[in-house]
């Protein structure tokens, strides 16, 4: 049987914790409900540069200029980048470990190549640092408050200095995407070469320049604008998941104080009755 | 024929504008281009300038951008600039001062530094303060 004291010490003790997961609840839903502000002013921009960059390599189709553009440059995918993003903190459930597990599985898929990891994030910094030899870059603090669009702009651009001068042949991206919410789910995308979708109807449009010229500065920003959004997205996601883990652990709290709450009276009775029965088994002694 | 044609304007961070126009003015590379309603399908680089547009409803808006591209499809104008930003946001005053700054910057090129990059930091503060000017006149 436990002692009183003994349960009033964990009754405290788990209503601290769960103050702690309310606040950081809170906080996460106020800055969930940023990150998502951005995801969502972000979105445009990256529709209507897709739009223009499909009617562009429309138009450049026949264009051997554009073909030999070198970010379209298919190669043996002999040595992979991937760009991993994770978050800053954890305490978020699944997020991170999920993304650790999609590069862990991606490096079992690929074991004849050569993969380099580009650490975004401070948790996959931490877990790759120790296990994986070719780690071409780390950051460990752009998810701590509101992702900045010239930190996605410096790391597509390291990326693409790095394919076009062929020291890798693809360059992917490991991180979450955010649906909604309630879901995220954890996406692989090939960002170099760049996959141009293809459409089928040519729209006679009036060049201010050459549409190869315009390729060669559509592309990389199309890449730019890729590592931007799915840096907000996964910023996003972190802080969806996070409240969602705070959540269930303020509720599995609650639930933990009422058990030991009950468990608590019913040994401070126990010892009521005993103390009754010992004072009138005494009394009747007496008699 | 129609009246009206639909503009969007978005920076990777931000969409500015979505709305309906009777005419647009915007800065392209090779100069300013003018839209109107049916304007055939154009797609062109953005150069640094203003850009004006008046909507249906009597508004007239300019808006400082630089950098980025211009789609025209279907009564429809997409911009994409690197950097946009409303003329009435624009504090003159901070912006003179930005444009005296570069202007320095640009008669007295340090070693090393790229002439062109000041020159274009010139040119956009220079849009900045037109910008907000046209936009104060705007709203008067």
């Amino acid at each position: 049987m436990p002692s009183l004291i003994d349960l009033r010490r964990r009754i405290r003790s788990v209503k601290n914790t769960q103050q702690i997961t309310k606040a950081m609840k809170m906080v996460s839903t106020a800055r969930l409900r940023r990150a998502q502000d951005m995801v969502m002013s972000a979105r445009p921009y990256a529709k209507l540069l897709s739009r223009i960059l499909q009617n562009v390599a429309a138009a450049a189709r026949d264009d051997e200029a554009a073909a030999s553009n070198p970010l379209l440059a298919q190669r043996a995918e002999n040595r992979i980048l991937i760009l991993v993003l994770t978050g800053d903190r954890g305490l978020a459930g699944a997020f991170n470990s999920s993304v650790v597990k999609t590069v862990q599985k991606f490096i079992a898929d690929h074991p004849g190549a050569h993969v380099e990891l580009e650490l975004m994030g401070r948790k996959g910094r931490d877990f790759f640092r120790k296990r994986w030899p070719n780690v071409a870059g780390e950051y460990s603090t752009l998810f701590l408050r509101t992702v900045k669009l010239d930190e996605a702009l410096a790391i597509a651009r390291k990326a693409i200095g790095r394919f076009e001068a062929a020291e890798v042949d693809a360059v992917y991206l490991i991180g979450n995407e955010f649906k909604s919410i309630a879901s995220q789910i954890v996406a692989t995308t090939r960002l170099l070469p760049v996959e141009v979708p293809l459409i089928d109807e040519r729209i006679d449009y009036i060049y201010e320049e050459p549409p190869a010229q315009l390729l060669e500065s559509l592309l990389p920003r199309y890449v730019e604008s890729s590592v931007y959004q799915a840096m907000l997205e996964s910023s996003a996601s972190e802080h969806a998941c996070r409240m969602r883990a705070m959540d269930a652990a303020s509720s599995n709290a609650a639930d933990v104080i009422e058990k030991y709450t009950m468990t608590l009276n019913r040994v401070r009775q126990a010892s009521i009755t005993k103390e009754i029965i010992e004072i009138v088994s005494g009394a009747a002694a007496l008699e | 024929m129609a009246e009206t044609f639909e503009i969007e304007i978005a920076t990777p961070e931000r969409s500015l504008v979505r709305g309906q126009a009777l005419r647009a003015q915007i800065p392209g590379k090779q100069g300013y281009l003018g839209i109107l309603p049916d304007h055939a399908p154009l797609i062109g680089e953005l150069g640094i300038g203003v850009l004006t547009f008046a909507s249906p409803g009597g508004g007239k808006y300019c808006l400082a951008v630089h950098g980025g591209y211009v789609e025209v499809l279907d009564n429809h104008v997409r911009v994409l600039a690197d950097v946009a930003e409303y003329g009435s946001e624009i504090d003159v005053t901070r912006a003179e001062r930005a444009l005296q700054a570069r202007e320095s910057e640009l008669i007295n090129v340090s070693e090393g530094a790229d002439p062109a990059s000041a020159l274009a930091a010139v040119l956009r503060a220079q849009a900045r303060i037109e910008a907000a000017q046209k936009a104060a006149r705007a709203a008067e």
